[in-house]
C-alpha cells in the first residue's frame, strides 16, 4: 500500500507514522526521492544516492522492526552540500570542490544518523556559504518555491526550498552572517541557529570559523527542537570551540507555559525587546506589517513588549563583511589543486597553478570575499581594518549583554525585505551584504537565533520574525515560537502547487 | 581611501588568484564600493577595548582549547587522497619546485 500524503507530515506525523508502521522509512524515502525529482527544476538539490539512501532506510525500518523507538528514527531529510558526506560528493556549492568524496561524514550528519534519520541528499546553497540568494552556487540557482522567479535566500537556500516545497520534512543549514534565519524568513519555513559553539563544526566546510554554526530548518518549532536536540552537544576531540556544555532536551519546554504563568496566557512575564534599530526606515511596508502584528499576537500570548536599543546594528555591516572575509581567505588558501579540489589543466609552474586553479575553481563572489581578507589581513591595514573590526565586535556583544538587562528575547524582522527578483542584485555585490543587517549582529555576538513564519507581505511573499536570545537560551527560544505557532497558522501554510 | 589597481595586482598575487586586467578593473570599483561603507567604522571610538576574535571569549569565559599533540586518527591515506588531482606511490605530484 502506497501513501501519495507522505510529503504533507512534518517531522513529528512521519516518525509517528513510521513507527506504528502505517508507512515505512523505505516507503517515506521512495515517495520524498520521487517527489524531489519531480521538481528538480527548483533547483534545490545537488545530489542524490538512491541506493545509500534506501539502505539507510531498510536499517532504520530494522531498528523498529527490532523494537526500537525514537523521534527521528526512520524520519528522510536532506543535508546543505557544506555538510561532508562519506555516500554523497560534497561540492559546497563550488566547481572547486566538483567531483569530491570525503572519506568521512560530518559530525552533525553522522549524529542524525545514528539517531536513524535517512539522507535523501545534498542541497544547493551559495558558493562556501558566501552569499543571501543562493545565486553564487556553482550548480545554477534554487527558486523560492512562493514565486519561483525570486531567490530562495541563503546561503541555505536550497534548504529552504526542500522544506517549503515539501521535498523534505527537514534539512540542515549553516548560519554564519544569517544563511538560516534569512531563507527561512523567504520560504515561510522555521530555522534556528543555536550558540556559537552548540553544534560541531567538524566537517562542515570552513567559511568564518569564528561565526559558522549548523542548526536545523523545518516546518515549526517543535520539529527543530527534535532535530537540534540531536545535533548539538560537545565534540570536544574535533572542533576546537565546541562548547563544553551537555546536550540538551530542546523539546522540554514546547507547550509548557512560562513559569508562574497560566495556560492561556503561556508566555506571561516574558519582555521582548524590539531594538529601535529593527524597525527604522530601512524595513519594506509589508516586512513591517506582518513582524507588527505577530509581536501583537505574542503579546496577546501574554509577552511584554520593550523598547530597546543596539546602536551598532548598522556596524554589524562592515565588521562582519571585514572579519568573515579575513577568516575565509584564510580557510580557503587550503584549496591549492593539491590536496584535492580543481587544478587547471596547464600551468608554466607551481605559483601559476596555484593562480589558474583558484581562479578557475573559485566564482566571483568567492573571490571577492578573499580579496577583501587578503587586503584588510596584510602589512599596513591589519589594525585599521581586521582589528578595529574586532574590537567593535566585543562593542556589539556588548550592546547584546546591555539589552539583556531589559528584556529576555529579542524580536524583530529576518531580513528588510521579503525575496527579491533572481537577477536583481547579482550584479551590486553591496547591495547583497547590506540585506544581511538584521542577522549579522547576533552571529557577531555568537547568539542564538530563529526565524519563524509571520505572514506575508504585499506579493503573498513570507515574512519571518526573527527571535533572539541570549546564551544557551534556545529552549526558551524554541519554546516561545511554538507558543506563536499553537496561536497562529503561517508555518502551515504551503505555496501553491506544493 | 581608494585602491588602485597596482594594490588589486598585489592582493591578487597575495591571494594567489589570476585576474585579467577587466576583472580586476570590476574587482577594483566593488572592493571601493565596499571599503565606502567600512570608513563609517572610523568614528567609533574603540580606545581601551579588548579585540573579540572569537566568541566563545564572551559565552563561555573560556580560552580556546587545544589538545594534547598525539596522533588520534588511523592511517587513511588512500580514503584522503581519493579525491587528489595527481597522486604516485601515495604521494601528492606538484609542478617541479627546484630545478
Amino acid at each position: 500500500m502506497s501513501r501519495s500524503d507522505l510529503h504533507e507530515m512534518g517531522v513529528a506525523e512521519l516518525a509517528a507514522a513510521i513507527a506504528d508502521k502505517s508507512t515505512s522509512a523505505v516507503e517515506a524515502a521512495q515517495h520524498l526521492l520521487a517527489r524531489a525529482r519531480a521538481h528538480a527544476s527548483l533547483g534545490a538539490y545537488l545530489a542524490f544516492n538512491e541506493e545509500a539512501t534506501l539502505a539507510q532506510a531498510r536499517a532504520a525500518d530494522a531498528r523498529i522492526a527490532a523494537g526500537e523507538r525514537g523521534p527521528l528514527l526512520g524520519v528522510p531529510l536532506a543535508h546543505k552540500d557544506i555538510f561532508v558526506t562519506r555516500d554523497f560528493p560534497t561540492t559546497a556549492g563550488s566547481k572547486m570542490l566538483e567531483g569530491y568524496r570525503s572519506p568521512f561524514d560530518a559530525t552533525v550528519v553522522a549524529k542524525l544518523a545514528e539517531a536513524g534519520t535517512v539522507t535523501l541528499g545534498k542541497l544547493n546553497c551559495d558558493e562556501f556559504a558566501m552569499g543571501g540568494s543562493n545565486e553564487n552556487s556553482a550548480y545554477g540557482v534554487a527558486r523560492n518555491p512562493w514565486d519561483t522567479a525570486r531567490v530562495p535566500g541563503g546561503s541555505s537556500g536550497g534548504s529552504a526550498v526542500a522544506v517549503a516545497a515539501r521535498l523534505a520534512p527537514a534539512v540542515t543549514g549553516t548560519d554564519t552572517g544569517g544563511s538560516i534565519r534569512q531563507p527561512a524568513s523567504f520560504c515561510n519555513v522555521t530555522g534556528i541557529k543555536p550558540t556559537y559553539g552548540r553544534c560541531s563544526r567538524y566537517g562542515m566546510v570552513a567559511f568564518a570559523s569564528s561565526l559558522d554554526q549548523a542548526g536545523p530548518m523545518a516546518r515549526s518549532a517543535a520539529d527543530c527542537a527534535a532535530l537540534l536536540s540531536v545535533m548539538a552537544g560537545p565534540d570536544i576531540d574535533r572542533d576546537s570551540t565546541s562548547l563544553d556544555h551537555p546536550a540538551e532536551d530542546y523539546t522540554r519546554l514546547l507547550g509548557q507555559p512560562r513559569e508562574g504563568a497560566r495556560a492561556e496566557r503561556p508566555l506571561q512575564g516574558l519582555r521582548i525587546g524590539l531594538p529601535r534599530e529593527f524597525f527604522g526606515a530601512g524595513v519594506a511596508a509589508d516586512v513591517q506589517g506582518p513582524v507588527r502584528a505577530a509581536l501583537a499576537e505574542l503579546e496577546k500570548l501574554g509577552a511584554t513588549l520593550v523598547d530597546i536599543s543596539l546602536p551598532r546594528t548598522e556596524l554589524a555591516i562592515p565588521v562582519y563583511y571585514i572579519i568573515a572575509p579575513a577568516e575565509a581567505s584564510s580557510n580557503l588558501s587550503r584549496y591549492d589543486g593539491v590536496k584535492f579540489g580543481h587544478r587547471a589543466a596547464q600551468y608554466d609552474d607551481l605559483i601559476d597553478m596555484y593562480k589558474k586553479s583558484r581562479s578557475e575553481g573559485f566564482g566571483p563572489e568567492v573571490q571577492r570575499r578573499i580579496m577583501i581578507g587578503t587586503y584588510v589581513l596584510s602589512h599596513g591595514y591589519y589594525d585599521a581594518y581586521y582589528l578595529k573590526a574586532q574590537q567593535i565586535r566585543r562593542l556589539i556583544a556588548q550592546d547584546f549583554q546591555q539589552a539583556f538587562t531589559q528584556c529576555d528575547l529579542i524580536a524583530g524582522p529576518a531580513a528588510p525585505t521579503v525575496a527579491w527578483k533572481i537577477g536583481d542584485k547579482s550584479d551590486d555585490p553591496v547591495a547583497n551584504y547590506l540585506a544581511d543587517i538584521f542577522t549579522l549582529p547576533a552571529s557577531l555576538a555568537g547568539l542564538p537565533g530563529m526565524s519563524v513564519p509571520a505572514g506575508f507581505g504585499d506579493s503573498g511573499l513570507p515574512v519571518g520574525l526573527q527571535l533572539i536570545g541570549n546564551y544557551f537560551q534556545e529552549a526558551a527560544l524554541l519554546q516561545t515560537a511554538h507558543a506563536f505557532q499553537q496561536a497562529t497558522d503561517w508555518h502551515t501554510k504551503s505555496p501553491e502547487g506544493f | 581611501m581608494s585602491l588602485r589597481s597596482s594594490d588589486i595586482d598585489r592582493i591578487a598575487h597575495l591571494a594567489r588568484l589570476q585576474m585579467p586586467p577587466a576583472q580586476a578593473e570590476r574587482m577594483r570599483t566593488q572592493l571601493n564600493d565596499f571599503f565606502d561603507i567600512v570608513e563609517q567604522m572610523k568614528a567609533v571610538d574603540t580606545t581601551g577595548v579588548e579585540p573579540l576574535a572569537h566568541p566563545t571569549a564572551v559565552i563561555d569565559h573560556v580560552a580556546l582549547r587545544l589538545r594534547p599533540d598525539v596522533a588520534s586518527e588511523p592511517n587513511q591515506r588512500e580514503a584522503n587522497q581519493q579525491s587528489a588531482p595527481a597522486v604516485e606511490h601515495g604521494l601528492f605530484l606538484v609542478p617541479r619546485v627546484i630545478e
